[in-house]
C-alpha cells in the first residue's frame, strides 16, 4: 500500500503518453562516499514511475537491496553500471527515458559519458530531470565559479589547475593555509587542507592522478558549512525542503561531520538570506528536480561563499527527507515524469501541498559511523576527505537529548560522553573529537578554549558542557524522581544512571515508571502539528507532556528490530531482510512496526510499516516502545482477567499480542534476545535460550560434540601463557577471536608466539567481559556457507554457497557461489546433513546461517547464527525463493512444505566484495580474517567464469589490456599460480615481475621483465611502471605472515590503489580470474535480465 | 520558578517561568516559524496575542539590536516555548531572549509541550488563555484536578483582543517621514511592521506613514499611492481605516493591501471577512498566483481572511493557499487595487514574495 496520492487535477503523468518504459541507474555497490542512501533513493523512483503505470527498467548489481527486489522494477539488471553495459541494455530494451539522478555519482558519471558520446541521442532515450547540461556546470568547478559570476554569487577564492605548475603560480597569489579539492568525485576524494608548500606539492601531485584537474581554494577556517535540500520543477516552482548546519566547521567533509536539522545558529537573516540564494542558483543552472547546495558562512559577519552544488539526490537529500518527513527522492521522480509540485499533494498530511517548506517541531542530530579500526595503517583524523562507512539519526526536543541519542545509535560501546578513556590531548578532529571535548570539559576547560581550538560553535559547546556537568554531578547524588527526570530530558541513558546510582538497569526503569517518567511518543507531520499526519513516523523523547493518540487496529502487534548504523560487516542486506520481513507480516495481516536509526535506508520511509519508530535500538528503548504498543493494546482490546494471570513468558508464541522479530536486523537486534526474554517479552522464530546456544562458544561447543560434528580444536582463555601453551599444543597458525564477535572484530590469525601474544593484547583491549578464544587454522581449507530456514527445527530449505578463497578471508570479503560449482557430492551431502542435526537440536524456528571448513572431504563447524545472515539476499535472489519471507511465515507459525530447488541450477550468481581502500589513506588492502569490504554486488551467468566477470567488473575492475604484474611471495604459492602465469603468457601480456617471482618465472619458460627493488634505485623498479600507467593488473599474492609495514609489497598494493590500478591479493581469486580471462572477452558476457536467469517462485 | 498557562477551555500546562514575573492573558496563537523569534515578538500583528512557538530550542542566537526589530517593543502578551536557551550564540546578539522578555515586562513559560498545545489548538481552534507564575509545585500537582472549577473565573480575567478595536494600540500617533524619493507613499499604519517601511524606502521613494484613522485624502495630502500596513485584531473593527479606504478606491488612487490591509481592501470593496479556526503563522506557506500559475513559499501571520465569494465580479482571486484553499490575495480587475494576505517584507520567513513592491510601485509610477 503506498501512502502517496495525487491531487484530482493531475491523475495521470503530463508524459504518461510519451513514457512507456523508462531506465533507472543503480549506485552499484556500497562503498564510503555512496552507500544505501541510493537504495532509499532508487526506491522511490521506482515507486513513483510505477504508480504512473510507466514500465521501468533497473540495472543495478547491487543484490542486497531493496530496489532489486521482485516488483519495484519490471525488468533487473544485474550487471555494472558503466557505460559499456548501459548502452548495451539501452540497445536491447529501448527504453524512452533515463533517471541518471537516483544512482549516486556512479550513475551520474556513467549518464555523462554516455551523453558525451551521443549515445543517449542516437537511441532516442530522453534524460529526464536536470538537463546533462546543468549537471555538468555542477560537475565542473571552474564552469560553476563562471555561472555563479554571472548571478553575483560568491564561491570560494581561488583558482583551478591542471599542472602542479599552475597550482603553484594559484598558491602564490593566494598564499598559505589553502584548500585543495578534486572536481569529479564522490566524498571529496583528493582534497585537503595545506599549510605549508611542501604539503602543498604532495597534495596536489597525488590529485592531479585522480583527476584532470583540481581547485584551490582559500581556507575559511572555523566557517560554519551550511546545506540547503532544493526542489525545483518543470514550471520554476522552487522550495528549500531542509537546511541542515555542520556542527564540524568548514574542512570537514559533510559526511564527516556531525550534522543537525534544521539549523541552530542562523538568524531569520542568514537563514533565508542563503535560502534566497539558494533559489537563486537553482533557477540559474536550471535544476529539475533535487539538489543539494552547500555553503560556507562566515561566524563573524554575513559574508559566505556557495561551497558546491549536487544536482542528484545525495546522502544530504537522505537524511533530509528522513529528517522532514519530504520524500524527496519520489517528488523528484514525479518532476521528472513532468508533474509540477502544485500539482502533488504532502504524501503525509495527504490534504495539503507538496509545495511547501516542512517546518519541524524537534531537533535532528546526524553522527557518521567509522570503523577505521578495521583498515591496517588507518589514521583517525578525520578532514575534507570521506572516511565514514554509516551514519545515524537521532530525533528529539532538545540538543542533549539528541546528542545522547545518537551516541548510543552508534552502537560503538559508548553510552555517554565520559568514561571512554580517549586520547584527549588532541582536539584535531578526529573520529572521537565528541569524547575528547567532552573529556576536557570534565577537566574544567572553558568553551572559549575549546571554540579555538575546534572551530565549533559555543552553541553546541555549551550544551555539551551542560550534559557533561550534570554527568560529573551524578556522582555525588542520590536517586530521586527530579534528578531522573531532568537525566531523561538531557539524554541519560538508564543503564548510565544505574551505574551512577549503583542500582540495576531494571531498578531505574522500575523507579522511573513508579514515578511516571516516560518517554512520550510525537509524530513526524512535516507541519509542525498545524495539519494531522496521516502516518505514523514516530520518535519518542521526554520533552513532552503526552503522547499522541495513534491510529489503532484490533491485530496483532510485530516489533521487526532494523540494524542500526551501517557499518563494516552490517549494511543493506539486513534492511532488505527488515523490510521483506515487514512487508510479510503485513501481506500476513499483523499490524507493522519498525524501530531503526539509520537515514540511509528503505526501512525507515515512513511506509515500509505500519508504524516507524525512528529511536534507538537499545533494550531501554525496545522496552519503552514495548510498553507503548502493549498498553495501546490493553486499551484497544480488553485482556480478559484469566489471560492476565498467565505469566507472558510460558505463553506460547501465537497468545501474545505484541511480539518482537529479532532475527533479520543482523547481530544488533540478536543480541537484544535473552534481555527481551528476561523481561517476559515475546520473541518471534527461534527461542532466545537456542539463541543463546548457538552464540555462546561453549554451549554451542558442547552441543557439537555430542552431536559428533566436528570443528577445530579451541579454547576459551584469559591468561597469555596458557593460551601460548594451548596454541603450541594444537600447532601453529592459529585463529584469535573474542567470543561475542561482529564482522570480526579484533579477530586475527597468529603464525607464532610472538604473532600470538602481540594480537592477544589487541584482543583483550577489544572485550573484557569475553575471555578471547583461540582456534586451531586450517591451512588450505574451503569455506561453505548454508543459510536457511528452520521449521520448527526441521530442515525447510537451504542454500549452499562456496567461497573462492580459501579460509582466512574473512566471509564478508570472499567471493561466493551459488550454487557451488566445485564441491564434492560427499561434501555437500555430509553438509546438509550436519545442517539438518544442528537445526533440530536447536529448534531453530526461523532463518540461520552455518559456516563450514572442507578439506579433503572432511567438514568443520565454524560457526551458527540462528538469524538471517549477511547473504539471504544473495541467496534468496539467486535461487528464486525468498528465504527471508519463508522464516517470516514460519515464525508466524504457518507450515510451510515443499520441495526447493537450490543446487541444481542453470545459471551461476556470483557475490563480490566492494572495497573502499582509496578512501581510507595509508589502509593496506591486503584481505585478512578482518572484515573490510564496505559493500557487495551479484551477477548471474551461464558459468562461473561469465558471473565471476560480471561481478568484479561490477565492483570496478578494468579488463587487461596488455601488461600484468606478477609477485608472489613463498614457494607454494609461486607453484600454485604458476598455471595461471602461463595462461597470461599464452594469452599474449606482456608480464613484469619483482626479482624471486621473476627467476621462478624464467626458470618455467615464461617471459617476463625484471623490476627492480626500490632501493636498488635502478630503472625500471617496481614503482615505475606502475606510475607511468602502464600496468593493467597487478597480482600481489603476499606471504600470510609477512608484516605489516613498508614493506615492497605494501608499497605496491598501496599505489594499485591510490592509482586505481585492479589489484588482487588472493591466490583462489588470481586463478579463477585467470581462468575467466581465458574463457570470455567482454563482449561474450550476455546481456540478460534477472528474470532470464531466474524462475520467481 | 514554576508557572502555568491556563486555556479558556480550563486545560492547564505546567512549564518554568524565564520570562517577567507577572500574569498576563490574550488570544493562544502558534506560529511554525523555525527562525525569527526577534521579529516575531515586535510583530504588531501579534498584539494581545500569547505567541506558541513550536519550534522547541528558541534564544538560540539572543536578541540584536534595536534595527532590527519589527517595532520599538516587544509586542506580544506572553511567550511559550518548550526549551529556552539561556546561553546564545551570534555575533548580533545583545542580550538573552529571557533578559529582553524580562526587561520589557513580558511573562514566559519553556518546559511546556507545545506539539501537545498546538494540536489543541489545531483541533478545537485558537482560545483565550492567561499565564500565571510564581506558582508553588504543590499547588501546582493539583491543579488539573482543579481547573474545572477555575475555568468560569479565570474566563473573567481573560483579555480578548478581537473584542475592541486595537489599532490605537499599535498605529503611530503622528505622521512621519522616510527615504527620499519623487513619489510619495501613503503608509496607513494600522501596527506596521518596520519592514514594510525599510522595503519601500530602499526602492527609492518617500513613504509617509500616518496613523490608522488618517485620512490623506480628507487631509488633502499630495500622495501618489496608499499602503494599508498588516495588523491585529479583528478587520472589521476598524472601521475609520475601512473608510478610508473606500474613498481611496473611489479616486482611483494605487492601493496596496497587506494581511490587515487585504482584509480591510476586502470590506472596503463590500465583501466580508471571516475568522479562521487557528489562523496562518508560519514561514511556509504555499500560494499560487492564479494568474501566472506560480507559486511561492511566503511568511503569514493572521487569524481573518477575505471570503471571495462576497467580492464584486470586479475583483478576481489573485492568490490562493494550496494548502487549504483560502484567499491569499485579491486584485481588481481594471484599477490598481491590490493586496496580498500574506507578508512581501518577510522578516521573518521567506523573502519570495518581494517582487510584489516593485508590483506595486509600477502602477504609482
Amino acid at each position: 500500500m503506498s501512502f502517496y496520492h495525487m491531487s484530482d487535477r493531475s491523475n495521470k503523468s503530463y508524459k504518461s503518453n510519451i513514457l512507456k518504459k523508462v531506465l533507472v541507474l543503480g549506485s552499484g555497490a556500497l562503498k564510503i562516499g555512496e552507500a544505501g542512501e541510493f537504495d532509499y533513493s532508487g526506491s522511490q523512483a521506482l515507486k513513483a514511475l510505477k504508480e504512473e503505470g510507466v514500465e521501468a527498467v533497473l540495472i543495478n548489481p547491487n543484490i542486497a537491496t531493496i530496489q532489486t527486489s521482485k516488483n519495484l522494477a519490471e525488468k533487473i539488471y544485474f550487471l555494472p553500471v558503466t557505460p559499456y553495459f548501459v548502452k548495451k541494455v539501452i540497445e536491447k530494451e529501448k527504453p524512452d527515458g533515463i533517471f541518471l539522478g537516483f544512482g549516486g555519482q556512479t550513475a551520474l558519471n556513467c549518464g555523462l559519458a554516455l551523453e558525451r558520446e551521443g549515445a543517449f541521442k542516437k537511441a532516442g532515450v530522453k534524460v529526464l530531470g536536470s538537463p546533462v547540461k546543468a549537471v555538468e556546470v555542477t560537475e565542473d568547478r571552474e564552469l560553476f565559479a563562471g555561472e555563479l559570476s554571472k548571478i553575483g554569487v560568491k564561491v570560494p577564492k581561488g583558482g583551478f589547475a591542471r599542472s602542479l605548475d599552475e597550482a603553484l603560480k594559484i598558491a602564490n597569489d593566494l598564499g598559505y593555509p589553502l584548500l585543495i579539492r578534486s572536481g569529479f568525485s564522490l566524498g571529496g576524494l583528493g582534497s585537503g587542507v595545506v599549510n605549508s608548500k611542501e604539503g602543498f606539492i604532495k597534495m596536489v601531485t597525488a590529485a592531479l592522478k585522480q583527476a584532470p584537474q583540481i581547485a584551490i581554494e582559500e581556507y575559511l577556517k572555523h566557517w560554519k558549512e551550511i546545506e540547503y535540500e532544493v526542489v525545483r520543477d518543470n514550471n520554476g516552482n522552487k522550495i528549500t525542503v531542509c537546511n541542515m548546519e555542520n556542527l564540524d566547521p568548514l574542512g570537514v567533509h559533510t559526511g564527516e561531520s556531525i550534522v543537525v536539522a534544521p539549523s541552530q545558529t542562523l538568524n531569520n537573516y542568514q537563514y533565508h538570506y542563503l535560502r534566497k540564494i539558494s533559489l537563486q542558483v537553482i533557477e540559474h543552472l536550471g535544476i529539475v528536480g533535487e539538489c543539494n547546495i552547500q555553503f560556507a558562512l562566515n561566524p563573524e559577519n554575513n559574508d559566505y561563499r556557495v561551497i558546491e552544488v549536487n544536482a542528484r539526490l545525495s546522502r544530504s537529500s537522505a537524511l533530509a527527507s528522513k529528517a522532514t518527513g519530504y520524500p524527496l527522492a519520489y517528488i523528484a521522480a514525479k518532476i521528472g515524469l513532468g508533474y509540477n509540485l502544485p500539482d502533488l499533494k504532502n504524501s503525509v498530511t495527504l490534504s495539503t501541498s507538496a509545495f511547501f517548506e516542512p517546518a519541524l517541531d524537534y531537533i535532528v542530530v546526524k553522527i557518521p559511523r567509522w570503523d577505521l579500526q578495521k583498515f591496517v595503517g588507518a589514521k583517525e583524523q578525520i578532514g575534507s576527505e570521506m572516511k565514514s562507512v554509516g551514519e545515524v539519526m537521532a530525533i528529539g526536543r532538545s540538543f542533549p537529548e539528541v546528542l545522547q541519542k545518537a551516541i548510543r545509535m552508534l552502537e560503538t560501546g559508548q553510552d555517554g560522553l565520559l568514561g571512554n578513556e580517549v586520547d584527549d590531548t588532541k582536539l584535531l578532529p578526529t573520529t572521537e573529537r565528541l569524547f575528547a571535548i567532552a573529556q576536557r570539559f570534565a577537566k574544567g576547560e572553558s568553551v572559549e578554549n575549546i571554540y579555538e581550538a575546534t572551530g565549533i560553535d559555543p552553541w553546541f559547546l555549551y550544551q555539551i558542557k551542560e550534559i557533561v556537568e550534570f554527568e560529573k554531578s551524578l556522582q555525588l547524588s542520590t536517586i530521586s524522581s527530579q534528578i531522573v527526570l531532568q537525566a531523561k530530558k538531557l539524554g541519560f541513558s538508564d543503564k548510565l544512571l544505574a551505574k551512577a546510582f549503583k542500582v540495576t538497569e531494571d531498578e531505574v526503569r522500575e523507579f522511573r515508571k513508579k514515578h511516571g517518567i516516560t518517554p512520550k511518543v510525537k509524530h513526524i507531520d512535516t507541519l509542525a502539528a498545524e495539519y494531522p499526519a496521516k502516518t505514523n513516523y514516530l520518535y519518542l523523547t521526554y520533552h513532552g507532556e503526552e503522547s499522541e493518540e495513534l491510529k489503532e487496529s484490533k491485530a496483532k502487534k510485530a516489533i521487526v528490530l532494523g540494524s542500526g548504523p551501517y557499518r563494516i560487516g552490517s549494511s543493506v542486506e539486513f534492511d532488505w531482510c527488515s523490510v521483506t520481513c515487514a512487508q510479510t507480516l503485513r501481506d500476513k495481516g499483523l499490524e507493522t512496526i519498525i524501530i531503526n536509526c539509520n537515514p540511509e535506508t528503505v526501512s525507515t520511509d515512513y511506509d515500509s510499516a505500519d508504524k516507524l519508530y525512528f529511536d534507538e535500538l537499545t533494550f531501554e528503548r525496545v522496552s519503552d516502545i514495548y510498553d507503548i504498543e502493549n498498553q495501546s493494546l490493553c486499551h484497544a482490546e480488553l485482556v480478559s482477567a484469566s489471560d492476565m494471570k498467565i505469566p507472558k513468558r510460558v505463553r506460547d508464541d501465537n497468545s501474545g499480542n505484541v511480539s518482537l522479530v529479532l532475527g533479520f536486523g543482523g547481530q544488533v537486534p540478536n543480541n537484544l534476545a535473552m534481555q527481551c526474554f528476561q523481561a517476559g517479552y515475546q520473541i518471534l522464530g527461534t527461542s532466545p535460550e537456542s539463541i543463546d546456544q548457538a552464540e555462546d562458544r561453549n554451549k554451542f561447543s558442547k552441543l557439537l560434540d555430542q552431536l559428533e560434528i566436528k570443528q577445530a580444536p579451541w579454547q576459551s582463555l584469559k591468561d597469555l601463557n596458557e593460551a601460548v601453551g594451548f596454541a603450541k599444543s594444537i600447532g601453529f597458525p592459529v585463529l584469535i577471536r573474542p567470543s561475542y564477535v561482529l564482522s570480526g572484530s579484533a579477530m586475527n590469525v597468529a603464525y607464532s608466539d610472538s604473532d600470538l601474544k602481540k594480537y592477544l593484547q589487541d584482543a583483550s583491549d577489544v572485550s573484557a567481559e569475553h575471555p578471547v578464544v583461540i582456534s586451531k587454522f586450517v591451512d588450505g581449507a574451503k569455506e561453505i556457507e548454508v543459510d536457511g530456514v528452520g521449521q520448527k527445527g526441521d530442515l525447510l530449505i537451504y542454500a549452499i554457497s562456496e567461497h573462492v578463497e580459501n579460509a582466512g578471508v574473512h566471509s564478508g570479503d570472499a567471493t561466493i557461489v551459488l550454487p557451488p560449482q566445485r564441491l564434492f557430492l560427499e561434501t555437500v551431502r555430509k553438509i546438509k546433513d550436519a545442517t539438518r542435526k544442528i537445526i533440530k537440536a536447536l529448534n531453530i524456528n526461523g532463518p540461520f546461517n552455518i559456516q563450514f571448513l572442507a578439506k579433503d572431504n572432511e567438514i568443520m563447524v565454524i560457526e551458527l547464527n540462528s538469524r538471517a545472515s549477511r547473504s539471504f539476499p544473495f541467496v534468496s535472489k539467486v535461487t528464486g525463493f525468498n528465504f527471508v519471507e519463508m522464516a517470516t511465515r514460519v515464525m508466524l507459525g504457518e507450515k510451510l512444505s515443499g520441495t526447493y530447488k537450490t543446487i541444481d541450477l542453470d545459471y551461476v550468481g556470483v557475490k563480490a566484495p566492494q572495497f573502499s581502500f582509496n578512501r581510507i589513506k595509508g589502509a593496506d588492502p591486503r584481505l585478512r580474517v578482518e572484515m573490510s569490504s564496505t559493500g557487495e554486488v551479484a551477477c548471474f551467468g551461464s558459468d562461473l567464469q561469465e558471473a565471476y566477470l560480471k561481478a568484479i567488473l561490477a565492483v570496478g575492475f578494468k579488463m587487461p589490456k596488455s601488461s600484468v604484474f606478477l609477485t608472489i611471495g613463498g614457494e607454494k604459492s609461486k607453484l600454485d599460480l604458476l598455471p595461471s602465469a602461463k595462461i597470461l603468457a599464452e594469452l599474449g601480456f606482456k608480464i613484469y615481475a619483482t626479482d624471486h617471482t621473476s627467476k621462478f618465472l624464467s626458470q618455467h619458460g615464461i617471459k617476463n621483465t625484471l623490476l627492480h627493488k626500490i632501493a636498488e634505485k635502478k630503472y625500471p623498479s617496481i614503482l615505475d611502471p606502475i606510475k607511468e600507467g602502464i600496468i593493467d593488473l597487478v597480482i600481489n599474492i603476499s606471504k600470510p605472515r609477512s608484516e605489516a609495514g613498508e614493506t615492497a609489497g605494501y608499497i605496491i598494493r598501496r599505489n594499485c590503489v591510490d592509482l586505481g590500478i585492479p589489484l588482487i591479493t588472493n591466490l583462489q581469486a588470481a586463478e579463477l580470474f585467470v581462468s575467466s580471462l581465458a574463457s570470455k572477452k567482454k563482449e561474450d558476457l550476455e546481456i540478460k535480465a534477472w528474470d532470464g536467469y531466474v524462475d520467481h517462485h | 520558578m514554576q508557572g502555568k498557562l491556563i486555556l479558556s477551555d480550563g486545560t492547564v500546562f505546567l512549564g518554568q517561568s524565564f520570562g517577567a514575573d507577572q500574569p498576563t492573558s490574550g488570544e493562544v496563537v502558534f506560529n511554525t516559524g523555525m527562525v525569527g523569534y526577534p521579529e516575531s515578538l515586535t510583530d504588531p500583528s501579534y498584539y494581545g496575542q500569547i505567541l506558541v512557538l513550536t519550534y522547541p530550542l528558541q534564544g538560540n542566537y539572543g536578541v540584536p539590536k534595536k534595527d532590527f526589530w519589527e517595532s520599538q517593543k516587544i509586542q506580544i502578551k506572553g511567550l511559550i516555548v518548550q526549551n529556552y536557551i539561556d546561553y546564545p550564540s551570534h555575533f548580533e546578539s545583545q542580550k538573552t531572549l529571557g533578559d529582553w522578555l524580562k526587561g520589557e515586562g513580558i511573562p514566559a513559560l519553556q518546559g511546556i509541550d507545545t506539539r501537545a498545545l498546538t494540536t489543541k489548538l489545531r483541533q478545537y481552534g485558537v482560545m483565550l488563555g492567561r499565564i500565571e507564575s510564581r506558582v508553588k509545585s504543590q499547588e501546582s500537582r493539583n491543579e488539573k484536578e482543579n481547573t474545572r472549577l477555575s475555568t468560569l473565573a479565570t474566563n473573567d480575567f481573560i483579555y480578548d483582543p478581537n473584542k475592541e478595536n486595537v489599532l490605537p494600540y499599535v498605529s503611530c500617533k503622528e505622521v512621519e517621514v522616510y527615504g527620499e524619493g519623487k513619489k510619495n507613499i501613503v503608509l496607513i499604519d494600522c501596527g506596521v511592521k518596520e519592514n514594510i517601511i525599510r522595503s519601500l524606502v530602499k526602492r527609492g521613494v518617500k513613504v509617509t506613514r500616518v496613523p490608522w484613522d488618517f485620512n490623506p485624502i480628507e487631509a488633502k495630502m499630495d500622495f501618489d499611492g496608499v499602503l494599508v500596513s498588516n495588523g491585529p485584531g479583528d478587520p472589521t473593527q476598524a472601521q475609520k481605516t475601512i473608510e478610508t479606504v473606500r474613498q481611496l478606491l473611489a479616486k482611483s488612487k494605487p492601493v496596496f493591501g497587506i494581511c490587515l490591509g487585504s482584509q480591510i481592501m476586502g470590506l472596503a470593496a463590500g465583501g466580508q471577512t471571516y475568522k479562521l479556526k487557528f489562523g496562518h503563522r508560519s514561514q511556509n506557506q504555499p500560494v499560487l498566483d492564479k494568474t501566472s500559475n506560480k507559486a511561492i513559499i511566503i511568511s503569514q501571520n493572521h487569524g481573518y481572511a477575505v471570503d471571495m465569494k462576497s467580492l464584486s465580479v470586479d475583483w478576481e482571486e489573485w492568490f490562493v493557499n494550496l494548502n487549504d484553499g483560502t484567499n491569499e490575495g485579491i486584485r481588481h480587475k481594471k484599477k490598481p487595487f491590490m493586496a496580498v494576505q500574506f507578508h512581501p517584507e518577510a522578516s521573518p520567513g521567506p523573502v519570495d514574495a518581494g517582487y510584489l513592491f516593485d508590483e506595486f510601485l509600477s502602477y504609482v509610477r
